[in-house]
C-alpha cells in the first residue's frame, strides 16, 4: 500500500481487484491490431481489473471522505463558497446546450449564442462597463488578458514606456503575479492604518511609467475603499488605467458598479459569484469587462447580435435579434481560451442571473454583507478583528494574541475546526494582518449555521487557553491527522507506481 | 525578547553581523517564527553585486512567499547551500546554522542606517502588538 492510501485506510484503486475480474459488457475485440496501428499499442499499461462494484464502493467511499459545501460551513475568505443551486446544473446538462458542437455553424447555434450575449449584456449593466469577453477561464487568466490589452492600449497609443503595474499590499498574490507574467515591473503599496490604499502613498508612486493600478473592492479586509474615486482619478491624471479585481463582487452587486467608480479594467470570477462549482482546482470561469475605450482590443470571438428583419420586441432583451461569433477585430489581443472557452459555465452563471432577478442580486450582496457583519460582532469578544468597523462581505480576525498566549496559531484554529466539521477560513492572507484567519460566510448560510460556526470557535479559543495542546494536536476525527506542511510543499508524493 | 547582542538588525527583519569587512546575513527569530515552516531559500549568486535594502531573494514558508532585502551593500563572498537541501534549518537556528549569505562589505558606513539590538527588539514589540 503506498503511504497515504494506508494513513487514509483505503487501498488505491491500482491496489485492488484481480486480473480478469472487470465487468464485461461488450464482447472482447479479437484483436486490438485490427482497429488501432501498431505503434500506438503498449502493454506496459498496468490498468486495475476491478468489479463495477468494487469501483463504486471505492469512489463512493472516497466521496465520504472528502469536504464540500454540499456538506458544511464553507467559510473561505475570497473564495465565496456559496451554496451551488442545481437548477444551475440542470439547464447546463439540457441536450440541446451540452451536446453542441463547439465548430457548429452560428446558424445552429443561435440558442446558445443567445446565452453568451444576453450573459455578456447582463454582466455590463451590472458592473457598468461597456462590455465583456467571455473567453477566459478564471480570474487570475482574466487578470492576464487585461494586462495584455493595457499593454496593447498602450503601444497603440505611442506608450511603451508605461512599464509599472501598482498593486496594494492586500492583493490577491495573482495581481502581482499576472502583472509580472506580462513583463510589467510591479510596485506594492503600502496600506493605510486604516487598511486601504492611502492618496498620499499612491501619489509617490504614479508617474510616467505607471500602466495599470490593480485594485479589488472592497479589498481582500473586507474594507470598503472610500476614496476609490480620488484614487482613480489620481491614477488616470498620471495617464495609467484602473483595474478592478471582481473577486470580491459578490459585496457590492446591484449596489455599487466598477465602472462608476472609475474602473477601465475588470475581472469576475463568475465560479464564486455566479455560483458555479469550484474549489477542486476545475474549470473556472473568469469574464473580463472594459470600458468603452478598451471594447477593441478584447479577445475574440465576440458575440454580436443584428436586429432580424422582421424581429418583434418581446419581453426578453435579445428577442427579435439574430447573433453571429465576430473573430474580426482587428486590434484584438486574440483568443485567450479555444473554442467558447467553458460555455457551460456562461450557460450556469446566467441561469443563476435571471433566477434571482436584478433584484434578487441586489439582496444577495446585502445578506452576504449582513452576515459577515453578525460573524464578525459575535467572533469579536473571544479573537481579535483588528478593523473593527462595518465590514462587506468578508473581515479578518487575528489570532496574534492567542499566539502569544498560548502558542496557539491561526493554523491550529484552523485545524481544530476541521474537527469540528467546518471547513477552515483562509489562512495568513492578506499577508499585512499577522496570524490571520479571513472569514466570508455568503449569504447562503442561516442564522444557526452562523451561530453554530461561532459557539464552535469560542470553545477552540477557550481550549486553548485552558489545555493549548488538544487544539495543536488536531485535526484527530480526519481520516488524515495534522500533516507535515514542509514535505508536503518539498517532496509531494503525487504519482502511484507500479514498480 | 531579547536579541544577540553582537548584531545589527533592519526593519526589514534580517541580522547581520560584522566581522572587519565581511558581514554575515541572516533573518531573525521573530522572521522565521512569522514566516512559519521554511520550505525553500533563493539566495544572490555568489560574484554578485548586491546594494543596502534592495531585493536580493526570496524565502519561501508554507504560508508565503517573501522578498530577501540585504541589509548591507557588497560582493556576495559565499552563500550557505545547506539550505538547498534543509532550508528548516533557518527555522532552527535563525542566528546560528541558518545564516543566508556573506558579503564583502563595500561601504563601512552604512551599517549606520540599522538598528542595535534595542531598538530591533523595540520595532518588534511594536509589530507584535
Ligand atoms: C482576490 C482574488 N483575486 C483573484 C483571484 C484569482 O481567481 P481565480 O482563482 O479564478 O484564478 C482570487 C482567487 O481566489 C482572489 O481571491
Amino acid at each position: 500500500m503506498s503511504q497515504l492510501a494506508s494513513e487514509m485506510g483505503t487501498p488505491l484503486i491500482f491496489e485492488q481487484g484481480q486480473n480478469g475480474r472487470a465487468n464485461r459488457y461488450f464482447a472482447r475485440a479479437e484483436s486490438a491490431a485490427d482497429y488501432l496501428p501498431a505503434e500506438v499499442l503498449r502493454d506496459d499499461l498496468m490498468l486495475p481489473e476491478n468489479t463495477e462494484l468494487d469501483v463504486v464502493r471505492h469512489y463512493t467511499r472516497l466521496s465520504q471522505r472528502t469536504f464540500g459545501i454540499d456538506l458544511g460551513f464553507y467559510p473561505l475568505g475570497s473564495c465565496t463558497m456559496k451554496y451551488n443551486p442545481r437548477i444551475n446544473d440542470a439547464v447546463a446538462n439540457l441536450p440541446g446546450l451540452r451536446d453542441l458542437h463547439p465548430f457548429a455553424p452560428d446558424e445552429m447555434a443561435q440558442g446558445a449564442l443567445q446565452i453568451m450575449y444576453e450573459l455578456e449584456r447582463s454582466l455590463a449593466s451590472l458592473f457598468g462597463m461597456a462590455a465583456f469577453s467571455l473567453n477566459p477561464a478564471a480570474g487570475a487568466h482574466a487578470e492576464l488578458a487585461a494586462l495584455l490589452v493595457a499593454k496593447k492600449y498602450f503601444r497603440e497609443r505611442g506608450e511603451s514606456g508605461r512599464n509599472t503595474v501598482i498593486v496594494p499590499d492586500t492583493a490577491h498574490g495573482t495581481n502581482p503575479a499576472s502583472a509580472a507574467m506580462c513583463g510589467f515591473r510591479v510596485i506594492s503599496l503600502r496600506s493605510d492604518e486604516r487598511g486601504r490604499v492611502g492618496l498620499d502613498e499612491l501619489e509617490k508612486v504614479l508617474g510616467p511609467e505607471t500602466a495599470v493600478c490593480m485594485m479589488t473592492n472592497p479589498n481582500t479586509l473586507g474594507l470598503f475603499e472610500d476614496h476609490i474615486v480620488e484614487i482613480a482619478k489620481s491614477v488616470h491624471d498620471a495617464g495609467g488605467l484602473m483595474y478592478y479585481d471582481g473577486a470580491n463582487a459578490n459585496a457590492l452587486m446591484g449596489n455599487a458598479r466598477p465602472g462608476d467608480m472609475g474602473f477601465d479594467l475588470m475581472h469576475l470570477n463568475t465560479h464564486k459569484t455566479f455560483t458555479i462549482p469550484h474549489g477542486g482546482g476545475g474549470a473556472g470561469h473568469g469574464p473580463l469587462g472594459v470600458a468603452a475605450h478598451l471594447t477593441d482590443y478584447l479577445p475574440i470571438p465576440v458575440v454580436r447580435a443584428s436586429k432580424m428583419p422582421n424581429g418583434k420586441p418581446t419581453k426578453f432583451v435579445s428577442d427579435g435579434l439574430t447573433f453571429s461569433l465576430d473573430f474580426d477585430l482587428p486590434k484584438s489581443i486574440g483568443p485567450m481560451r479555444s473554442f467558447w472557452s467553458n460555455f457551460a459555465h456562461a450557460v450556469r452563471a446566467l441561469a443563476y442571473m435571471y433566477a434571482n432577478g436584478a433584484q434578487g442580486l441586489k439582496r444577495v450582496s446585502e445578506l452576504a454583507v449582513l452576515n459577515a457583519n453578525y460573524l464578525r460582532v459575535k467572533i469579536a469578544p473571544f479573537l481579535e478583528t483588528p478593523y473593527p468597523e462595518i465590514c462587506r462581505h468578508e473581515f479578518v480576525a487575528s489570532a496574534q494574541k492567542l499566539k502569544k498566549e498560548t502558542g496557539v496559531r491561526a493554523l491550529d484554529i484552523a485545524k481544530a475546526l476541521l474537527d469540528r466539521g467546518y471547513m477552515a477560513p483562509t489562512m495568513y492572507f492578506p499577508l499585512l494582518v499577522p496570524e490571520c484567519l479571513m472569514i466570508e460566510p455568503t449569504e447562503t448560510e442561516s442564522k444557526e449555521t452562523l451561530d453554530g460556526f461561532v459557539e464552535s470557535l469560542r470553545e477552540i479559543v477557550e481550549t486553548a487557553r485552558r489545555d493549548p495542546k488538544q487544539i495543536l494536536d488536531a485535526p484527530t476525527k480526519t481520516v488524515v491527522g495534522r500533516i507535515d506542511e514542509t514535505r508536503a510543499a518539498r517532496q509531494p508524493d503525487l504519482r502511484w507506481q507500479s514498480h | 525578547m531579547s536579541q544577540p547582542q553582537e548584531l545589527l538588525f533592519s526593519k526589514e527583519h534580517e541580522w547581520v553581523k560584522v566581522d572587519g569587512d565581511v558581514a554575515t546575513v541572516g533573518i531573525t527569530d521573530y522572521a522565521q517564527n512569522s514566516l512559519g515552516d521554511i520550505v525553500y531559500v533563493e539566495l544572490p549568486k555568489v560574484g554578485s553585486t548586491i546594494n543596502q535594502f534592495g531585493n536580493t531573494g526570496v524565502i519561501e514558508s508554507v504560508k508565503a512567499v517573501s522578498d530577501l532585502f540585504t541589509p548591507v551593500s557588497g560582493e556576495v563572498l559565499e552563500v550557505n547551500t545547506g539550505l538547498e537541501t534543509d532550508p528548516a534549518l533557518v527555522n532552527r537556528e535563525p542566528f546560528g546554522g541558518g545564516w543566508l549569505f556573506k558579503v564583502k562589505l563595500s561601504k563601512a558606513n552604512e551599517t549606520s542606517h540599522l538598528l542595535a539590538p534595542e531598538s530591533y527588539d523595540q520595532l518588534v514589540a511594536e509589530e507584535g502588538r
